[in-house]
């Protein structure tokens, strides 16, 4: 199979890193070669963070570049714009319709832009939008938003089954968070 | 089993596969995970050094007695262990040594984007290169080999996208060997005529390895077949040549995914000493070769001494990381298609956290207008907008000495509005010396120590001043007034950066003194596990007038929206700096 290629995109602190964990579990356990990529440091403290996720039968380099991505997982709106040149021609884009205010636009030196995922579908992405925090809060803890984008991300890999997902949950997510993980990614694949 | 392995936790696993018993590293992102995992086996003990030299000496000590040992680095740390790395290359161990520095290319977390392979030929240490997860576990074995067949110190050479990316590996089981017992011996004093018998001993080990690597299989050739379907159109293709590709390291994939089957490749795994026939012998074997190596031209330096036509860095950047995409770029092949939006889209820089202790003081250094001397950590983050107030940062500690040498030169108008600022692990590191410099020569300088009492950066590891050791049991303690007293100052305040009216007054008053002044600036990071935080700020909105005075302190919990306060309650906790802000009383916390 032809490699494959996810980004994860968001703000440093938003759960990126365990939402990549997650997804190399599965990819892993469906016998595929894997390849992760994040960056740490300095960049985690509130930047724009960004980890690629690579499945095939061998992958060589551990990142995705413009044009690339045949899917971006975005926690962020802003954030979902500024990867969007990593998207292939005609790629999906799932995205938070969350707004966090980058320092630049909290101080007026910037603007944040309007109507994000409409000027997406405009350019020609398959956009599938949505309030995946407002799905993690309901279910418990506004931090499960990760788990909630999880579940609508796997909508798209209908032949991976359900109990590979939740095996992924159990096997990273503390036992006493579990039960509310759970709801977030069940929700968040319901969420139309 | 198959896992899926971040490339420094794989080098940790190498080090417990390989026996390793003593590993002694200085934190520095991208390599800070290596020790951090390779502490998660109790077999192996594990701790934090104040700095990089410390760190490699205490290692190539306990390789003296027997051990296998190891330490840890970044790039710029491994400038700091350069004094004990050269002669330890002369002098030879008892039991293997692994040296692991990460470099960083495109600099995502350092202040510059040195090559780590120069020191390997400057100070003739073998240095083996990984590519992924399972080369860094399974060339961090083979690097004791090494070390222990020819008597060297071994570098496991890594950069940010083999240190944090993750890839599937195979673990072994571990195997210790024995401990080799110390004996005396009059040739490890490094002098005179031991040291001259040691250089001539390193230049014939150099030889050897030469040879180790012109037939060893870490450096092998992958013939392609140039008969793949979808070929890529770039320039050398269609000069129709036999291209063979030398290459190492991240570089390697990145040939692999831009040229396929379509060329032939010699993959280095050992980057110093390099092979010579090898390389001859590839480049007869095809039409022409490509150098592709990121950062300096190391490689295609020793191909043009072979005397070797490559085509390298005239075409392939120096600076900056590479990427299938850039190397496509640079050979004219086919670039995918993608999509921009007409908008701009804000930057999202890196902010110091709300409730960060540092906030406070960047504020008033600004207010005060007052020339500030950064350090290396979090705290560099008070260069950035809104508070830009920092005016230079050079290298670990450079904030004492640096400031020292400004203040001497410009003598009493620099020292009564400059100060230098210092975290508490990096004045362990460096900064030691530096006030030292300042207190024996006696220049009026005044030096704030950021004591968060964590090393925060780099994700928060314990150091000498927080009494606690890498594994969070108790420590020994530096005590920082005790030191700084012991070290000539009389005058060492301690002030609570959350306290904006006494700090603006103790950074004017220990300005103005005719001694130097240590200020130390003590809260915990607001990040660390236990440290307690208020409830979030209440804006009063009635209250508030809109003039945005607490948006100075670039608080990422403070918005204005339609001309009034709005508090991030996720974020805030309570640090009540914004409430200093405010003259109008809108930004209360719960005391008030």
């Amino acid at each position: 199979m032809e490699t494959k290629n996810i980004m994860i995109v968001g703000v440093g602190g938003q759960g990126t890193l365990l939402a990549s964990k997650l997804l190399g579990y599965v990819l892993l356990k469906q016998g595929y070669d894997v390849k992760v990529s994040e960056v740490h440091g300095m960049s985690q403290r509130g930047g724009s963070v960004v980890t690629y996720v690579r499945y095939g039968d061998k992958v060589y380099s551990p990142v995705i570049d413009r044009g690339e991505a045949d899917m971006i997982l975005a926690f962020e709106q802003l954030e979902a714009a500024r990867w969007l040149p990593y998207l292939k021609k005609g790629g999906r884009i799932i995205v938070n319709t969350q707004r966090m205010e980058p320092m630049p636009v909290i101080t007026e030196a910037a603007v944040y832009p309007e109507d994000l995922v409409g000027k997406m579908r405009a350019a020609g992405a398959e956009v599938d939008a949505g309030d995946f925090l407002e799905i993690a809060t309901k279910a418990g803890s506004a931090k499960a938003v990760n788990i909630a984008l999880m579940g609508r991300l796997s909508v798209y890999f209908p032949d991976i089954p359900g109990e590979v997902w939740q095996e992924a949950i159990e096997a990273n997510v503390p036992p006493k968070f579990l039960d509310l993980n759970r709801i977030a990614f069940e929700n968040g694949s319901k969420m139309s | 089993m198959k896992e899926l392995m971040l490339g420094n936790k794989a080098v940790a696993r190498g080090l417990y596969e390989a026996g390793c018993s003593f590993i002694s590293s200085y934190p520095g992102t991208p390599s800070t995970e290596i020790t951090e995992e390779a502490a998660k086996y109790d077999e192996i003990y594990c701790e934090w050094a104040p700095n990089e030299k410390v760190a490699l000496e205490a290692a190539h000590g306990a390789t003296l007695g027997g051990v296998r040992a190891s330490c840890a680095m970044k790039h710029v740390g491994l400038n700091v262990a350069a004094d004990p790395l050269f002669t330890i290359s002369y002098q030879g161990l008892n039991a293997g040594l692994v040296i692991c520095v990460a470099d960083d290319p495109g600099m995502h977390s350092s202040q510059n984007e040195q090559d780590s392979r120069h020191y390997a030929f400057a100070a003739k240490v073998p240095m083996l290169e990984p590519s992924d997860s399972e080369e860094a576990l399974l060339y961090t074995k083979r690097a004791y080999e090494i070390s222990e067949q020819f008597n060297t110190p071994v570098f496991i050479k890594l950069c940010t996208r083999v240190s944090h990316s993750q890839s599937v590996v195979s673990k072994g089981e571990r195997t210790v060997p024995a401990q080799v017992p110390y004996k005396k011996d009059p040739t490890k004093v490094m002098m005179t005529l031991n040291s001259r018998n040691a250089h001539v001993r390193v230049e014939q080990r150099t030889r050897d390895l030469i040879e180790f690597a012109e037939t060893d299989p870490i450096n092998r050739v992958i013939r392609g077949s140039k008969t793949a379907e979808g070929i890529e159109s770039d320039i050398f293709y269609l000069q129709n040549k036999k291209i063979g590709v030398i290459t190492s390291s991240t570089s390697y994939q990145y040939a692999k995914e831009v040229w396929g089957e379509n060329v032939d490749i010699l993959k280095l795994g050992m980057v110093y000493p390099l092979p010579e026939k090898l390389i001859l012998d590839f480049a007869a074997s095809v039409d022409h070769v490509i150098v592709l190596e990121e950062l300096d031209p190391i490689i295609e330096n020793h191909c043009k001494a072979l005397g070797i036509k490559v085509t390298g860095k005239e075409l392939f950047p120096i600076c900056g990381e590479f990427s299938s995409n850039t190397i496509r770029e640079c050979v004219k092949a086919t670039v995918p298609e993608f999509t921009v939006l007409d908008d701009d889209i804000p930057g999202r820089p890196p902010v110091m956290c709300a409730g960060c202790p540092h906030r406070g003081i960047f504020y008033v250094l600004k207010k005060l207008k007052c020339m500030v001397y950064g350090d290396i950590g979090c705290y560099t983050l008070g260069a950035v907008a809104p508070l830009n107030a920092m005016d230079l940062n050079v290298c670990m500690g450079a904030s004492c000495s640096g400031l020292h040498g400004f203040n001497k030169a410009m003598g009493e108008v620099g020292e009564k509005n400059s100060v230098g600022v210092i975290g508490d692990s990096t004045f362990v590191h460096s900064g030691i010396t530096g006030i030292t410099d300042i207190s024996y020569n006696m220049s009026n300088s005044t030096v704030i120590i950021l004591d968060n009492s964590i090393t925060g950066m780099t994700g928060h590891q314990q150091n000498p001043t927080t009494g606690k050791n890498l594994r969070g049991e108790p420590a020994g303690k530096v005590d920082l007034e005790a030191l700084c007293r012991a070290l000539g100052y009389n005058r060492v305040t301690v002030i609570d950066p959350y306290d904006m009216a006494e700090t603006e007054r103790v950074i004017k008053e220990e300005l103005q003194a005719e001694e130097p002044s240590i200020i130390i600036s003590r809260r915990p990071c607001v990040m660390i596990k236990g440290t307690v935080h208020k409830p979030p700020i209440k804006p009063d909105k009635d209250k508030c007038v809109g003039c945005k005075m607490c948006m100075q302190i670039g608080c990422p919990a403070i918005s204005v929206r339609d001309g009034k306060v709005e508090i991030d309650t996720t974020l805030c906790i309570g640090c009540n700096v914004c409430t200093q802000m405010c003259k109008f009383g809108a930004l209360c916390g719960e005391e008030s």
